[in-house]
């Protein structure tokens, strides 16, 4: 037996797209070989590692569980969507500002959930840091680093 | 192997009758998927059996938390965020408000919803202990009607349930009469933050006059499903404090669980520190 494909609608960084996809596909993969954004990254492929993190309708998930299907009318954002008119998010600014990146494979992941942490809690404790990114997993295993920038980002303000 | 997205199937009907009816019309064929952080895991590995699927993500019908004269309606498609950030189920229903936050991470949180999380029957599922000793009813609906049944005979086996082929689970049914107990709930894990437990635990008691008035007991990873200690709760009720009543404690409990060896744990260890979590939970309630 073999599924019929279907058009799926989302806006993505603002622009809207049309996709011809298998429902069943995996957003992190239209999203990487469609749309050719490829900020997202697959770790582990089960929602352990948060290295595939976007923001679907505001709310931080991770793309390799999100059948597309799922994702029709949504409004999402990437990495790719941060960064306005060449220039970077507060938070992409404060992870190069602290060298909150090592190898870089869960950067996008870390600074997704920085910027859904920040979004509703503009000051959070170093506890708090750490149960917002529990979700994303460095395997450099260069936390310190990145906490402080999330802190560091949190002290520069809001996003403007 | 990776499964191939062209076998799959997945529709959205985006009504709930409509889902209801394409249950009734082929009974067990299609697998329900919420937000996925189970179906989508399996799915990804190639090992998930089913290949049509109905997506019951955003039904409007599924996610509201509803407050009734007598009880707190939550429904099935209710998200942990919903639950940890919904005031009246932090006010009311603490355990289930922290199982919630120590479930999965922020992602896994902002789509895994109760209702999948029940119907999935993991033995060692976070937010499970907390539904049975708060004495929570599932309302079931299918195209026949609805029905609700006691969360506490829901599961009758590992990874066996009540749930009819047909059906779907559409609220859980709380009932907000524990607020003057004395709550407790630990996860034992590698971590809070996506680690599976190793065991965890919730407790509710009452203590008059240095007597258990009543006492309610359960605990995840130490069974085929989750567990209420019906046996550890028997010898409680009615007793004072007394060191002997620990060991009394411990002695039931060690003759109602079947802690296995798994790659989380071992079965010793899981039942040491059950012991271990019951005396703390009577230290607090008689405190």
């Amino acid at each position: 037996m073999s599924a019929s494909q279907c058009e799926v609608s989302f806006t993505v960084n603002g622009a809207a797209h049309t996709v011809s996809v298998y429902p069943m596909e995996r957003l992190l993969d239209v999203l990487r070989t469609e749309l050719r954004l490829t900020g997202a990254k697959e770790g582990c492929g089960e929602g352990e590692c948060g290295s595939c993190s976007v923001l679907m309708n505001g709310e931080l998930v991770n793309s390799c569980l999100v059948p597309v299907l799922q994702a029709q009318g949504a409004t999402l954002c990437t990495i790719e969507g941060l960064a306005q008119d060449g220039v970077l998010h507060p938070v992409q600014k404060a992870f190069l500002k602290c060298g909150g990146a090592q190898c870089g494979i869960c950067t996008p992941g870390m600074v997704m959930a920085t910027v859904h942490l920040l979004r509703r809690n503009p000051s959070p404790t170093l506890d708090q840091v750490r149960e917002g990114l529990g979700g994303n997993l460095c395997r450099c295993t260069g936390y310190t680093r990145i906490f402080e920038a999330v802190l560091e980002a949190a002290q520069t303000g809001p996003e403007t | 192997m990776r499964a191939q997205p062209s076998e799959y199937e997945l529709v959205a009907p985006g009504k709930l009758s409509k889902v209801l009816e394409l249950l009734a019309r082929e009974p067990g064929v299609w697998l329900p998927i919420a937000g996925g952080t189970e179906v989508m895991v399996q799915y990804g590995a190639g090992r998930l059996g089913a290949r049509k699927l109905v997506s019951l993500w955003g039904l409007p019908e599924l996610r509201h938390i509803e407050r009734t004269e007598q009880e707190l309606i939550i429904g099935a498609g209710c998200t942990y965020s919903d639950l940890r950030n919904h005031p009246v189920v932090a006010q009311q229903f603490p355990l289930l408000a922290r199982a919630a936050s120590w479930t999965g991470s922020i992602a896994n949180q902002n789509r895994g919803t109760l209702g999948g999380n029940i119907v999935n029957a993991s033995p060692a599922a976070d937010s499970l202990p907390a539904l049975l000793v708060y004495d929570a009813e599932l309302l079931l609906i299918s195209a026949r009607g609805p029905r609700r049944i006691p969360y506490g005979d829901f599961h009758t086996g590992y990874k066996q349930t009540r749930l009819a082929p047909d059906e779907i689970i559409s609220g859980i049914a709380l009932q907000p009469r524990f607020a003057a107990y004395y709550g407790y709930s630990r996860k034992v894990g590698t971590r809070n933050a996506q680690a599976i437990a190793k065991l965890c635990v919730a407790g509710l008691g009452r203590v008059a006059d240095n007597k258990i008035e009543d006492v309610r007991l359960a605990i995840g990873s130490m069974a085929v499903t989750p567990l209420r200690l019906r046996r550890t709760e028997k010898v409680l009720l009615g007793q004072g404090w007394s060191p002997a009543l620990i060991g009394e404690a411990r002695q039931a409990l060690e003759t109602e669980v079947a802690p296995i060896d798994d790659i989380r744990s071992s079965a010793d260890y899981r039942l040491h520190v059950a012991g271990n979590l019951l005396q703390e939970f009577l230290e607090g309630l008689f405190q």
